[in-house]
């Protein structure tokens, strides 16, 4: 464990393929046990190639500290395998790290697959083949699988951006308990303002040439989001009393108003 | 729970199943050809070191057994079974069922080393050292290239043994080119169609220890290849080093594949209809399927040099008849996963 109690932190990092357009620049992350952290930008700013980096796939090209944690599980965005594996196998990939070169996944790595497969409520589709799947089924294996690694940290690449509502939900209140029950870190990249006020600690949101990383009341402002999708996003209270939640209504340009804003 | 699922229990049966057939038939292989001996003869044969039985072994028998069959049965079973191996692996690595041993431009480059021997009139252990170099140079000259054309890409890797294939290609039709028609034309020509004819136990015992070994290999890395078979990024994820396990586990195809085109030639169509006829039976599993196409290659290829060696006076060459056999096989076995595909 770092100093600090973070189990991942990355300073002034910046990332450039081509040395001219810049990814991200100066950025600063930490992530704790048991926080959720939503990852915001628009397309192409470069959360994907974030994560990337925080899942050791990718060296940024400078970086102040890079304090990466080995026991990081990635969640791609969807399961691109060519063959049509059982769930229990795909999940059982997840011990890939606590197997040995030639050796096979035992009955201990069975079981720690099957108690990741009824983490996510997904148990009793064990013996189904994966293509067989919805892509909500399916991404709840993806995270199974992650979880059977003993990870310590979770990345997320879109989790929920091509599943219907419902889907949506179960995703979220299933990070949300891996946060508050198994402690575990999860960073998750969206394009939903909505999902991030919903289970997340703390947002990073990738403004043009600078980003802004902190608690999510402090960064998810109206007027942060109406810089970073150039569009005004409006939060709308819901409910009474205590437990005030408001949800982010972007103002598309509709037909009536001849497209203009304001 | 559902422990039971996923830890290849039931592929236990089908392996023990498949080994049963493979002796079976090896056994039965040993007794047909012109020189006919019944199967009970041939186990009384085969145990007579052993077990003396009634009527002694004639030395025709034992000549017919233990000389003439029995290595060219085992050569077939281990041919068979390496290329079976190699294409799932294959398979499996490149993320495609549609790629045999021949991808990897392996087969050609042994080809050429081989016809180069033998137009320079090289003996035996010179045709297997030419053929077995010039494989091995094969998949370095494809690793050069791949680091040439985009380091880490899969479809590079692919196209690079696409290019090395077809260079090498080029270079056995020169070297057919230039040969002496009346004498080593032929003998190249029919090298390259492949056949177990020449069979003997100096050539199995050149060539089975490499294969066996990395074979062995292979079989003990099965589960590894389901991960590589998910793509670089994902497998990089879980914590594998892909590059490096991905040039030992070419590495090992070379050797087997290598290792059979110099004793036997270009044998087609094994090594990419077997894993599909493995995957019917046990599933895309690796961990069963690698064995399974093993086992299932080896009973493919004797069935198969069996017929070549008897159906006719003058033997068919392997090749030819691994083409016609493999490739209406090939489209049945198709069209059979594309419609098992839709009903899950």
């Amino acid at each position: 464990m770092m100093d600090d109690g973070a189990l991942l932190t990355i300073e002034a990092a910046s990332q450039s393929y081509d040395g001219k357009r810049w990814q991200f620049r100066n950025l600063d992350l930490s992530l704790r046990a048991g926080e959720i952290t939503a990852v915001l930008g628009p397309n192409g700013r470069g959360k994907s190639t974030l994560l990337r980096v925080l899942a050791g796939l990718l060296t940024p090209t400078t970086a102040r500290r890079l304090d990466l944690n080995p026991r990081t599980g990635f969640v791609p965005q969807a399961y691109f395998g060519s063959f049509p594996y059982t769930v229990l196998d795909v999940v059982l990939m997840g011990r890939a790290r606590h197997i040995a070169l030639f050796r096979m996944p035992g009955k201990d790595d069975v079981e720690k697959a099957m108690a990741a497969l009824d983490a996510t409520g997904m148990a009793d589709f064990a013996g189904r083949g994966i293509d067989a799947l919805s892509g909500g089924e399916r991404q709840l294996v993806l995270i199974a699988r992650a979880l059977a690694g003993d990870n310590a940290v979770l990345l997320l690449d879109e989790p929920a951006s091509a599943l219907d509502l419902k889907n949506q939900d179960a995703v979220l209140t299933l990070l949300s308990e891996l946060a508050d029950r198994h402690r575990i870190a999860i960073a998750f990249t969206t394009h939903q303002p909505n999902h991030a006020i919903t289970v997340a600690d703390n947002a990073l949101i990738m403004l043009e040439g600078d980003t802004l990383f902190g608690p999510i009341g402090d960064v998810l402002t109206e007027a942060n989001l109406k810089a970073l999708y150039g569009l005004p996003v409006v939060a709308v209270p819901l409910g009474r009393g205590g437990a005030r939640r408001s949800a982010f209504v972007p103002l598309y340009r509709s037909r009536d108003d001849g497209g203009v804003h304001d | 729970m559902r422990l039971s699922t996923g830890s290849g229990r039931p592929s236990h049966l089908t392996t023990t199943g498949l080994v049963l057939l493979v002796v079976l038939a090896a056994v039965a292989a040993l007794g047909v050809g012109r020189y006919g001996i019944p199967l009970a003869r041939v186990v009384d044969i085969m145990f007579a070191p052993i077990i003396s039985p009634a009527t002694p072994v004639s030395a025709t028998e034992a000549n017919v057994i233990f000389t003439i069959r029995l290595p060219r049965i085992l050569l077939a079973l281990l041919s068979g079974a390496s290329l079976s191996l190699a294409g799932a692996t294959l398979q499996g690595v490149f993320r495609n069922p549609l790629i045999g041993p021949q991808v990897i431009g392996v087969s050609s480059g042994a080809a050429f080393g081989g016809t180069v021997a033998i137009l320079f009139g090289a003996t035996h252990i010179g045709l297997l050292g030419s053929a077995f170099a010039c494989g091995v140079a094969a998949i370095v000259l494809v690793y050069a290239l791949n680091d040439v054309i985009a380091r880490r890409n899969i479809l590079a890797l692919v196209l690079a043994g696409v290019v090395i294939n077809g260079f090498f290609t080029a270079l056995v039709s020169l070297v057919q080119y230039v040969a002496d028609s009346e004498d080593t034309l032929p003998t190249i020509v029919f090298w390259l169609m492949g056949s177990f004819a020449t069979a003997d136990w100096d050539k199995l015992t050149l060539v089975a220890a490499p294969m066996l070994i990395a074979c062995g290999l292979l079989l003990a890395l099965r589960w590894r290849i389901n991960i590589l078979s998910l793509g670089d990024e994902e497998a990089r994820a879980l914590g594998v080093k892909v590059e490096h396990l991905r040039w030992f586990v070419l590495l090992l195809v070379t050797v087997v594949v290598a290792g059979q085109v110099a004793v036997s030639g270009i044998i087609g169509w094994i090594g990419l209809v077997v894993p599909h006829m493995a995957r019917i039976l046990v599933g895309p599993d690796h961990r069963s399927l690698l064995p399974a196409s093993f086992l299932i290659g080896a009973l493919f290829l004797l069935i198969i040099d069996t017929v070549a060696r008897t159906v006719t006076a003058t033997e068919i060459p392997l090749g030819i008849l691994t083409a016609l056999i493999g490739a209406p096989v090939f489209a049945i076995l198709l069209r059979k996963t594309e419609r098992g595909g839709h009903d899950g």
